[in-house]
């Protein structure tokens, strides 16, 4: 039933851009019709895949970092009331500052290559990741601290034991929003300045008025969200599921 | 099982400011108190004062256990809500105090718990695949896991249906006999039924209030605990917040 909901929404979506192809009478190059798309996909199958595999691993190489980075920030904050007190209102005032805005300098320092993308994708999902996860850590159940307490519980086992296990459905959701943010991430770093992926593809074909291929890369970008979205969601539902005691417990 | 102390507390309390109530009051060693009182009369406060956790307001005065040693880590505490952690198994949930402190459980021990509050089959299950009744029940035996001398229980039993509420004020008097009890509890039936000692909080202090001679755990249609239970429920209708 699900595969084929999922079959008639790509079919009635391409049916509606072949409709509006007939409909505009647009030239090829700017709306190329659904077949010529195809058709330059298979063309350019090789380069497709050759610069989707560069900007899927600068993608998940930044979910990655990004969100050891922000597990490791929360938890940090959740044991310091000292580090929540400072480090609380500095990561919210970073976040005035609009990443994209940094792509240029991060290219600067960081160089032509996927490191650059990979840090613009490390930080424009390490806050929502460190927010949510924090927020998890510490919006925990007051009964459970004075029962924690009654039994002498220590401040590092409390977290261990009690508040991260707590804080997973959280995480799942601040890494929900990652996955959706780390694809914008990389592919703004590929515009600014880069030899490689499917942002840099896309820019180079529209150079070169070969508006098919730009589309080609575009939808292949797509469906590496669609399914980098899909993975994240299976991950989050499998914490949350944890989270309330539903999976075996593999230890 | 350390030797079990009374406990003794005089004094005052204060909410922003305000005299929230003034109190002396004894729980005498091994022996069950039963502490009654309106809704936001402090006897949470009571309960949460010598478990020596956050209040909220202020406290002038002592608590002192009779034999002299501080109470630090010797009262077992159980909540009206369980309390377990969903991811956990029964049994892991029982052995969450020596994992808190960091230190190894004792399965065995936890195990023999388990058999006796009626949860032995249930061990390797999680929380949510139990009755109210059960989750209860395990929230005692990882009460009992604690071994402690002295034992609080905040309204452990209201949130039970009435057959299983009866089921568990029994089991507790068995399994926590020897021990001293503070039993904090909106229901004179249940006061009654269980306490050594009944105690009655309000705005003027704690008072005793008599409670029939036979010994805890009393049955409800015996004619001098119907008696005391409706007087006290008069009592409590009647005295001021």
């Amino acid at each position: 039933m699900r595969s084929f909901d999922i079959v008639l929404a790509v079919g009635i979506g391409l049916a509606l851009w072949q409709g509006l192809v007939i409909l505009t009478d647009a030239p090829h190059f700017i709306l190329p019709s659904p077949l010529r798309v195809a058709q330059a996909m298979w063309h350019s199958r090789v380069i497709i895949a050759e610069n989707a595999f560069v900007t899927a691993s600068e993608v998940a190489l930044g979910l990655l970092f990004g969100s050891l980075l922000g597990v490791a920030t929360a938890i940090q904050l959740a044991l310091s009331r000292t580090a929540e007190r400072i480090m609380l209102p500095i990561l919210v005032f970073t976040q005035a500052v609009p990443v994209f805005a940094l792509a240029p300098v991060l290219t600067l320092w960081f160089g032509y290559g996927m490191g650059s993308k990979i840090v613009m994708a490390v930080l424009i999902i390490y806050f929502p990741v460190t927010s949510a996860f924090h927020d998890g850590l510490t919006r925990i159940d007051q009964n459970y601290r004075d029962l924690a307490q009654s039994m002498g519980a220590k401040k590092f086992q409390f977290l261990r034991q009690i508040q991260i296990p707590n804080a997973l459905p959280s995480l799942g959701t601040g890494l929900k929003l990652a996955a959706v943010y780390a694809p914008i991430g990389a592919v703004i770093g590929e515009w600014v300045g880069a030899s490689k992926g499917l942002g840099y593809l896309m820019l180079l074909a529209n150079g070169r008025a070969k508006i098919d291929l730009m589309f080609a890369s575009l939808i292949v970008l797509a469906c590496l969200t669609v399914l980098l979205h899909i993975a994240v969601g299976l991950l989050a539902s499998r914490l949350s599921r944890y989270a309330g005691g539903e999976v075996s417990r593999t230890r | 099982m350390n030797r079990t102390p009374g406990i003794l507390l005089s004094g005052q309390h204060y909410l922003e400011g305000q005299l929230l109530f003034k109190a002396e009051l004894e729980l005498p060693a091994g022996e069950w108190t039963c502490l009654l009182g309106r809704s936001g009369v402090g006897k949470s406060t009571i309960l949460r004062l010598i478990l020596g956790l956050e209040t909220g307001g202020r406290f002038e005065g002592s608590i002192t256990a009779t034999d002299g040693v501080p109470l630090d880590r010797r009262i077992g505490y159980m909540a009206q809500s369980d309390l377990l952690l969903p991811w956990l198994t029964v049994l892991e949930n029982i052995c969450i105090g020596a994992r808190l402190r960091g230190t190894a459980p004792d399965l065995e021990r936890a195990q023999v718990l388990l058999d006796r509050v009626g949860l032995a089959d249930r061990a390797g299950a999680k929380p949510a695949a139990l009755s109210g009744g059960m989750r209860q029940r395990a929230a005692l035996a990882r009460t009992l896991m604690e071994d402690q001398p002295v034992v609080f229980l905040d309204e452990p039993f209201s949130a039970l249906d009435a057959g299983t509420r009866a089921d568990m004020q029994e089991l507790a008097v068995e399994v926590l006999a020897g021990r001293t009890v503070l039993l904090v509890t909106h229901d004179p039936a249940e006061a009654t039924r269980l306490a050594d000692q009944i105690i009655v909080l309000s705005a003027a202090g704690a008072a005793p209030w008599p409670v029939p001679p036979s010994p805890p755990l009393r049955s409800l249609s015996d004619p001098e605990t119907l008696s005391c239970q409706t007087r006290l429920l008069d009592h409590l209708r009647g005295v001021e917040a």
